[in-house]
């Protein structure tokens, strides 16, 4: 059976039953999922539930085990131009330049004899975003000689230039110290509505999530499927699903009590392996969520 | 306030005049045993050839060095060190090539890893000099034979390390190359090779030693010129006068290579060892 509306062709990205194994664990399971254009999306969860493999499989350096993945209605691949990238390290390539890390995607997309010619305008393309992340009196600086907070301007900007359909973040702020880490959050969501992004940010931060998203999405195993038997070995699913209305990009929100009080139901629902919720009952609030429900689960619908 | 030992304990820290004096004593007593020993030597027995005074090496040298040999009609040091040079340089610099295309290939590419990687790690383990016959029988014992074994000692070394350190990379940057539009070619060699460069230099550094054992044991067996050959002909006079400046020679000869490649290395690659 299913539940909700979403359909594939509505959909920037649309995953129905996605299941990941490695070996014998099950990783993910019967991960339903849309997201539509210009969504901010969030991604929770607790540690180790598999955040970062959901990513991984929409970037495509992993293949689902099974069920359906698509980017625009075309099934996910190896990772290419259309989806952008965001790591917590690793992002930037420690041997080029501020300068050289942005302008790369535009150098390997371009032919030896174009990507000659039009040095000057991929440069100057490249610069434009420079500016924009307040990096240009640093552009002949290598990767180890950034702060953590400039590195990740650089690692966005270097995605950004690709004009990807969708960017991808994993947990890009975790390793900043908590200053830094708020005058980031604030900027990307500024450069989400000025360049009208799609975003898929993952984090283990609930505040982070909630803060930054106009959708959170909490996933965790803590759940109860109705099997008994093989309880342990079930994989995460997404267990609540919620809109959040785009206020101001301030972080003065952070202290209003609805704010609180969210992060608390999340905390809980998510977070608690003493409270499991039902298939069936999963807080699926937003308007793209659906579930597809084995016979079994439906029988779980009183 | 406590005063900082400064030389004793693991609290020591000696100031950079005393490192510089405690770096040089243990030389300056070598040289002075050494000038000692040679000294009552040569006072018991003028003729006394196994420990020759200064003196005795500078005149080997100026025969060697300065003067034109007259039955080559060339300087022999000179000839000597041109030709080892020339096979080192040769056999070492084709190992590094060899090396780091195989072993960065090996590093991303997951069929060649399965098809060439037990068999080069089989083959490093081969002791080079053990095959040196074989290498002189096919090879022939002129240059060829001690060029292969100055390459075929150290080309294996090289290629696991590269192959190591390519894997290394986190696949992070594999998968971010990939959504800056990077063609599996370009991220191996726009991507990759770029990276690699300065640990083949290291790797390369590191095998001079090893390099240098093989140059002057082939020398020894087969040669008509070459540092190793000289000291060993003229091993069969006791010719220590000559000897001990060669020995020398070819150690600030192994020293300057080794510094031209560490400085290579911090001027071309600063960012590799900031970032390491």
């Amino acid at each position: 059976m299913r539940r909700g509306t979403a359909s594939p062709e509505a959909s920037i990205l649309y995953a129905e039953d996605l299941r990941k194994e490695y070996g014998n664990r099950v990783i993910l399971e019967d991960i339903d999922l849309a997201v539509s254009e210009h969504e901010f999306c969030t991604l929770v969860g607790p540690s180790g539930c598999g955040k970062s493999t959901l990513l991984r499989l929409i970037l495509g350096q992993e293949r689902p085990t099974r069920g359906t993945l698509l980017l625009d209605g075309r099934p996910i691949g190896y990772p290419d131009t259309q989806r952008g990238i965001v790591y917590q390290k690793y992002s930037l390539f420690p041997h080029l330049t501020v300068l050289e890390n942005v302008v790369l995607g535009k150098k390997l997309s371009a032919s030896f004899f174009e990507g000659r010619r039009r040095k000057a305008e991929f440069d100057q393309e490249a610069m434009s975003f420079l500016d924009r992340m307040k990096l240009s009196d640093h552009i002949e600086k290598y990767p180890h000689e950034l702060s953590g907070g400039m590195r990740q301007r650089v690692a966005i900007a270097q995605s950004l230039i690709m004009k990807p359909r969708i960017l991808l973040m994993d947990e890009p702020f975790g390793a900043l110290d908590p200053g830094t880490r708020e005058d980031m959050q604030v900027f990307v969501l500024e450069l989400w509505e000025d360049f009208n992004m799609t975003i898929f940010f993952v984090t283990h931060d609930l505040e982070e999530a909630v803060y930054l998203g106009t959708r959170v999405l909490v996933l965790s195993q803590y759940y109860a499927a109705g099997r008994a038997d093989k309880d342990d070995n079930q994989g995460a699913r997404i267990v609540a699903d919620y809109p959040l209305a785009r206020r101001a990009a301030s972080t003065a929100v952070k202290e209003i009590t609805q704010f609180g009080e969210l992060i608390q139901r999340i905390r809980r629902e998510g977070f608690d392996p003493a409270y499991r919720q039902r298939v069936t009952e999963f807080d699926l609030r937003h308007k793209d969520s659906f579930q597809t429900l084995t016979p079994e689960e439906n029988n779980m619908i009183d | 306030m406590v005063e900082e030992p400064k030389l004793l304990g693991i609290h020591a820290n000696p100031p950079a005049w005393l490192r510089l004096v405690i770096g040089l004593l243990p030389f300056a007593l070598l040289v002075g045993v050494y000038l000692t020993v040679s000294h009552i030597r040569i006072e018991n027995n003028p003729a006394d050839k196994l420990t020759p005074s200064v003196h005795k090496m500078v005149e080997a040298v100026q025969q060697m060095a300065f003067t034109v040999d007259g039955r080559t009609g060339c300087r022999l040091m000179l000839q000597d060190t041109l030709s080892s040079l020339r096979r080192i340089v040769i056999g070492l610099g084709c190992a590094a090539i060899v090396g780091l295309f195989l072993g960065m290939n090996m590093g991303v590419l997951p069929g060649l890893r399965g098809t060439l990687l037990p068999l080069v790690t089989f083959l490093s383990i081969i002791p080079p000099l053990a095959i040196l016959p074989i290498l002189f029988i096919v090879f022939g014992v002129d240059e060829l034979g001690k060029v292969m074994l100055i390459f075929l000692g150290s080309v294996f070394m090289i290629t696991r390390d590269i192959h190591n350190e390519t894997e290394k990379i986190p696949r992070e940057q594999v998968a971010k190359a990939l959504t800056l539009g990077a063609s599996q070619f370009q991220v191996i060699y726009q991507v990759i090779l770029p990276q690699i460069m300065p640990r083949l230099l290291v790797t390369v550094r590191l095998c001079l030693g090893a390099a240098w054992l093989f140059l002057i044991a082939s020398e020894a067996i087969a040669s008509t010129d070459g540092l190793g050959y000289r000291i060993f002909l003229v091993r069969r006079y006791l010719a220590m006068n000559v000897i001990i400046p060669y020995v020398l020679w070819i150690t600030l000869l192994g020293f300057l290579m080794d510094l031209l490649l560490r400085l290579v290395i911090r001027w071309k690659y600063h960012w590799y060892s900031a970032a390491e």
